[in-house]
């Protein structure tokens, strides 16, 4: 038995990882929809699902049943292969581009086969992702095309009229990044920013390093996040969809678990992106503090156990008997694991790396919502105006400005 | 056989029915999709030989970029479905000698080449990013810029044909 694992090791574990990661990515695209409802309930001073669960936490699972149970209709006149295939081609990309994202720094060898946090380890992992996602936008623009639907044929055109735009700056963006790590592999351009005592610094946002060749990319940040937004097709960008003026754009026509595949394939690309922007620019899963502050350790045991205690405390107050169980019962485990962390180095070790990277990813998904519930739609020629007018020029201007300051250093 | 050889089976058949496919399907929207398998399909076949920065590019460029804008023209103008016409005199008479012979040429040059079928495996000269850059940008940096240079002017044509009407 165990020779037949050493033998077949190499497929055996990435199928394993893979499944491990599906099934966390869709958890969390699920619970990403029940945190976007309740921020943007809150900014807009509601309470958000509340009725399925204790403060809604169930609310996710009565919608997956509710995606699975529902009526599929079919549209009269539709071109049915391309109907079919556009919501699998959406949501096969979204969940292949994570299996090149590293979540953290650990190596560890299983029936002697030498692996790592995430799936794979390629060298040109960033290119590809942008082939990933360059091919993204057949989903959306097919949808809307094999829909035989006006709205969703508009949605279809603006959806790739907009992919080209911003591509381009999306890439550029990233050039002066590229420039810094001399490298495509997305582990070795985190590893490019470890710089010691610099803590934060040494971030490629912030551009110090120990060899000097460095140079802020805040500029660069700035464009590429703000073409990620438009190619995930989300506010202030989402004109594919615009519910005000296209019903639903590329997705009027799609209903039960097919719209469920589009709308899980936009949760997964919005956990790509950021977890895109937190290794290229927020230096991934390393600390923001200096390396001789190892009692920064404990920031997630000091975290966890007094959420987990205010959430016991809370929790047995609760209306209902289920959230009277069920939230001092979530409490107590956040409580154990802080404590647990706290108590033995070995774990608390191996969680520094996924906790930072977690929580940066985390901080930009807020983000996100925090937009959705903030600003409003662009019109669709200042969409294309501000991306070719003004993104595009600054992420030129970037990969000019970068390569002459590298240049100049260097000699 | 070996894995890289049933890949390489796969990735070529695929390849080649995407391309039959292109010119056999009657709309141009799944002409286009056919297309588009071609070139992801060649994209794994230059991976397969170890290039893989050729693979990504392809993907990007001719997968996304070129293909999106051929799928945007065919929706923006709303092409409908082909009518299928006679095949001129000519395609039929001097066209289906002149395939077989063809195909013929390449499979007598495959035969009695050395050994049959060679692999074709990573040969160092245009595997890596950094090689490929270096060529690009030291050895024959003149043919390169000029040939950036002729897509400049291809642009610029564009956009006097497109300024004209104005």
């Amino acid at each position: 038995m165990s020779e037949f694992l050493t033998q077949y090791a190499f497929l055996i574990v990435p199928i394993v990882k893979i499944v491990i990661l599906v099934l966390i990515v869709l958890t969390v695209d699920a619970y990403l929809t029940w945190l976007e409802r309740k921020v943007i309930a809150h900014i807009q001073a509601r309470w958000g699902p509340y009725r399925v669960g204790p403060h809604g936490l169930l609310q996710p699972l009565a919608d997956g049943v509710k995606f699975i149970l529902k009526e599929d209709p079919l549209p009269a006149n539709v071109d049915k292969a391309t109907y079919f295939i556009a919501p699998f081609i959406t949501l096969m990309l979204a969940l292949t581009s994570l299996a090149v994202i590293p979540f953290g720094p650990q190596h560890f060898t299983i029936f002697g086969y030498e692996t790592h946090v995430g799936i794979a380890d390629v060298n040109i992992s960033l290119l590809v992702l942008f082939a990933i996602t360059a091919l993204g936008v057949y989903g959306v623009a097919l949808a809307g095309w094999a829909s035989n639907n006006k709205y969703s044929l508009l949605g279809g055109l603006r959806s790739s009229a907009q992919m080209i735009s911003y591509e381009l700056a999306l890439t550029l963006s990233v050039v002066g990044v590229l420039l810094i790590a001399c490298d495509f592999s997305l582990r070795s351009i985190i590893d490019h920013q470890e710089n010691g005592n610099l803590g934060l610094l040494g971030w490629n946002l912030f551009g110090f390093s120990k060899d000097g060749i460095g140079f802020t990319q805040i500029i660069g940040f700035f464009c590429f996040f703000l073409a990620a937004i438009a190619e995930t097709n989300r506010i202030p960008f989402d004109l594919p969809e615009a519910e005000s003026e296209l019903v639903a754009g590329y997705h009027t026509e799609y209903a039960s678990m097919k719209f469920a595949m589009f709308f899980i394939a936009e949760y997964t690309s919005m956990i790509t992106v950021s977890c895109l922007a937190t290794i290229l620019f927020f230096g991934g899963w390393l600390s923001p503090f200096p390396a001789s502050w190892t009692f920064t350790h404990y920031l997630p045991s000091l975290l966890l156990i007094p959420f987990g205690v205010w959430l016991i405390f809370d929790g047995i107050r609760y209306e209902t008997i289920f959230g009277r169980i069920l939230l001092p019962g979530v409490g107590a485990v956040l409580t154990l694991l802080g404590v647990a962390l706290a108590l033995f180095p070995v774990v608390n070790e191996a969680i520094q790396g996924p906790f930072w990277f977690l929580g940066k990813v985390f901080a930009f998904l807020f983000f996100y919502i925090w937009m959705r519930g903030t600003l409003p739609r662009f019109r669709y020629d200042q969409l294309m105006s501000f991306g070719w007018k003004l993104l595009l020029p600054v992420a030129i201007a970037n990969v000019v400005l970068t390569s002459a300051y590298i240049l100049w250093r260097m000699h | 056989m070996t894995g890289p050889v049933i890949i390489f089976f796969v990735l070529a058949a695929l390849a080649v029915l995407g391309a039959v496919s292109l010119i056999l399907q009657r709309h141009p929207i799944h002409s286009a999709l056919s297309l588009i398998v071609v070139m992801v399909a060649l994209a794994g076949l230059y991976l397969l030989m170890g290039a893989e920065f050729v693979a990504a590019v392809q993907i990007i460029v001719y997968g996304g970029a070129i293909m999106v804008l051929f799928v945007f023209v065919i929706m923006l103008l709303n092409a409908g479905e082909e009518e299928r016409t006679n095949f001129s005199k000519l395609a039929t008479y001097a066209g289906i000698p002149l395939a077989v012979a063809t195909a013929g040429l390449i499979a007598a040059a495959i035969v009695r080449s050395s050994g049959g079928l060679s692999t074709a495996g990573p040969n160092g000269a245009l595997t890596s990013t950094k090689t490929l850059s270096m060529l690009l940008f030291l050895d024959f940096v003149y043919p390169f810029e000029l040939t950036s240079f002729l897509i400049l002017v291809a642009i610029l044509g564009a956009i006097v044909l497109a300024q004209r009407e104005n």
